[in-house]
């Protein structure tokens, strides 16, 4: 089963490949609004490595796909938080950025 | 399942995984914001489409359902406020 | 110019060797059994069947527990940053949207109900039941921004949360009953689950179209 191994394999390489674009953006990107999509593609990542490692070539492990639909609501509730508090920066701020020195694009 | 199928459905994960990741670092640029907002619904149902590919099909129904549709709706929200802090409109903060 | 353009190399650098780290590390994760078959012997005891749903609400409620936690947590936060900020959104005028609106809701009422009641079987469940409901909601705020339903707060805090008390009341009856805390007896494991589930999916649905109108509903005034 030479396919079963690669299509895992190409799965994984996705997933990590993800993580690593949504840490890059979280550095990079100076606006607060693509912070929080950066966070939520590093979690997409995270969880496509769970449900890879879950499915396997028999028997699938349920326990991770709870794992990941208890991830999805917290997710969803964090980015919400995370929004309104950004809104509250903008409106003490005058911008949706962080106040440092940012690197601009 | 024949070779054949099995060539078919490894097609189809390549595709589905290149399109991931271009569509991520699509909206990750960052450029313009409801384009982004947009491309994260979008990538959000490609990847119900690949929980379905991973034998999920629970994780997909979230998916598709909390991630791509009600986060789409928070972004969208949060972003039409910053819109209108942005535009003027709005002088005093409700709190 | 300089500096940031270093900076930009650098973490383009890091992000780069952390990829390559993590690759090498995944293709190199050792073969495993996870933990399916000790789920699959107990799922005569779990009351449900589909394992999934069993693992969320019967084997590892405590996390399911927490995560209702977490929704009115996050609630609790948007509403303690200030009074809801209009929804940017004009309500539309003509008879389409209304019309559509009228027959669609009742149909994700339905859904989402149908959702929660065969995730005990099958592929379904309170989360994406609950999430249906949610969307229902927040379609009937964006169709109508200026007109909002007036709920009474108490009413309103308590179905928010329905679900954690629900879910802390089962809990708390496995304790008394000797089943350890969040343990079912295995006779009556299905209705409570539904019944957590329904609960669940209620206040998950509310949750999330109050998040969407981020902050203190209108005709919620504590200090006023």
């Amino acid at each position: 089963m030479i396919t079963e191994n690669l299509v895992g394999e190409i799965y994984l390489v996705c997933g990590a490949l993800l993580f690593v674009l949504g840490v890059h953006a979280l550095v990079v990107r100076p606006h607060l609004l693509v912070k929080v999509l950066a966070v939520n593609i590093m979690g997409s990542g995270v969880f496509m490595v769970l449900l890879t490692a879950a499915s396997g070539p028999d028997l699938i492990d349920p326990v991770p796909h709870a794992l990941v639909i208890t991830g999805i609501v917290v997710a969803v509730c964090a980015s919400a938080v995370a929004l309104a508090l950004m809104l509250k920066v903008r409106a003490a701020t005058g911008q949706a950025r962080l106040p440092s020195e940012a690197p601009e694009d | 399942m024949s070779p054949w199928q099995a060539g078919l459905l490894l097609a189809f994960d390549l595709t589905l995984v290149l399109t991931l990741l271009g569509v991520a670092w699509q909206l990750l640029r960052g450029v313009n914001l409801f384009r982004s907002v947009v491309l994260f619904i979008a990538f959000g149902l490609l990847l119900s489409l690949a929980w379905v590919r991973l034998q999920a099909p629970d994780v997909a129904l979230a998916e598709a359902a909390i991630g791509a549709g009600v986060t789409g709706a928070l972004l969208l929200v949060a972003l039409g406020r910053l819109r209108r802090m942005a535009s003027g409109r709005h002088g005093g903060e409700g709190s | 110019m300089s500096r940031p353009r270093l900076s930009h190399v650098l973490t383009s650098l890091l992000a780069g060797a952390l990829g390559v780290a993590l690759v090498l590390i995944l293709l190199e994760l050792p073969a495993h059994s996870g933990l399916a078959e000790p789920v699959t012997e107990a799922m005569d005891r779990s009351g449900v069947g589909h394992e999934v749903t069993a693992v969320l609400l019967n084997f590892r409620g405590y996390d399911t527990f927490l995560e209702l936690a977490v929704l009115l947590l996050a609630v609790w936060v948007a509403w303690s940053l200030g009074r809801q900020d209009p929804v940017p959104a004009r309500s539309v005028r003509g008879p389409v949207l209304r019309g559509t609106l009228r027959h669609l809701v009742p149909v994700a009422v339905l859904t989402g109900g149908y959702l929660v009641w065969v995730g005990a079987s099958t592929t379904g469940g309170a989360f994406q039941g609950g999430a249906v409901l949610g969307a229902a909601g927040v379609m009937l705020v964006l169709a109508r921004p200026r007109s909002l339903p007036r709920v009474p707060r108490l009413g309103l805090r308590f179905v928010v949360a329905l679900g954690v008390l629900v879910f802390l009341a089962s809990g708390v009856g496995g304790l008394l009953g000797g089943h350890g805390f969040m343990g079912y007896h295995p006779d009556w494991a299905y209705a409570l689950i539904v019944a957590v589930e329904l609960a669940a999916a209620v206040s998950i649905g509310l949750g999330l179209v109050l998040l969407f109108l981020g902050g203190r509903v209108q005709g919620d005034d504590d200090d006023h």
